[in-house]
């Protein structure tokens, strides 16, 4: 058996200095830029709504900000006018008893059949705070890289065309991993 | 040389956190580099919002005054 080495010979390739210095420096630039991943997992307004807070800031802020969709997270990124998701009557079902959109958020406390959202809605247009629909927006138009999660659509059967427009690739926990080690802060909301 | 004329203006006067900083953070991204930005806000925390966000972004807070509730920043963007 030959073993055979696919190394070139040291000194085949002449290296320019200035190139190789120029390289590193741009290399490094683009370590410069800091980053936040936050996990989403959550389709209720008490959490999409600080995850969307942080986003859109960290996005304004020059931090380069990925947000991982899964699980019931994906529910509030469905897109107007989709109302029952899903091919089998499980999906459709647990549609109609959450529905999906960003202006159809319930709380996970304090729900009391809708009459939680409905004053915090009261006091949040008296305050001037933003809703998620205006905070995805600017996310969005800010650069916020949403990353749905493929098992999750999978499971809900969620298809991409019934999702909102800019979303990223579909991709599975080993690319939420790899973000989420790679970045300078993570969060799990 | 650096110009002292105020280009832009953001009035985010009655919108809380997050908005003027992501509002400003909109306005600014089309302007050239060394213009002067003022924003306008009645939000009681944009005043160490507006200092932490030019740090992490490399603007330059200029000026800051307030102006009974109002409170008024000179940015120069980086």
């Amino acid at each position: 058996m030959t073993i055979q080495t696919l190394d070139p010979p040291i000194g085949s390739l002449p290296i320019d200095p200035f190139a190789a210095a120029i390289a590193e420096a741009e290399a490094e630039a683009e370590v410069a830029t800091k980053q936040l991943v936050i996990v989403n997992w959550s389709g209720e307004l008490d959490r999409i709504w600080p995850t969307l807070i942080l986003a859109s800031t960290a996005a304004a802020s020059g931090v380069q900000c990925k947000v991982f969709v899964t699980f019931w997270g994906l529910l509030p990124f469905v897109r107007d006018g989709v109302r029952i998701t899903g091919d089998n009557w499980m999906q459709r079902m647990l549609s109609f008893m959450q529905r999906p959109g960003i202006d159809h958020l319930k709380m996970s406390k304090m729900n009391f059949l809708g009459m939680g959202p409905w004053m915090i809605g009261k006091l949040r247009k008296q305050y001037k705070v933003a809703s998620p629909r205006e905070l995805l927006d600017a996310a969005t138009a800010l650069g916020v890289e949403f990353i749905p999660c493929q098992m999750s659509m999978d499971m809900f059967g969620i298809k991409r065309e019934d999702l909102i427009d800019g979303m990223g690739e579909p991709a599975g926990a080993a690319t939420a991993i790899e973000i989420m080690t790679e970045a300078n802060a993570s969060l799990f909301i | 040389m650096p110009t002292t004329e105020i280009t832009t203006t953001v009035d985010a006067k009655g919108l809380s956190c997050p908005m003027p900083i992501v509002r400003t953070a909109q306005a600014m991204k089309p302007l050239p580099s060394g213009v002067l930005v003022e924003v306008l806000a009645t939000d009681p925390g944009s005043v160490k919002d507006f200092a932490a966000w030019c740090r992490s972004t490399g603007n330059e807070l200029i000026e800051q005054s307030v102006d009974g509730p109002v409170y008024r920043f000179i940015i120069r963007r980086k």
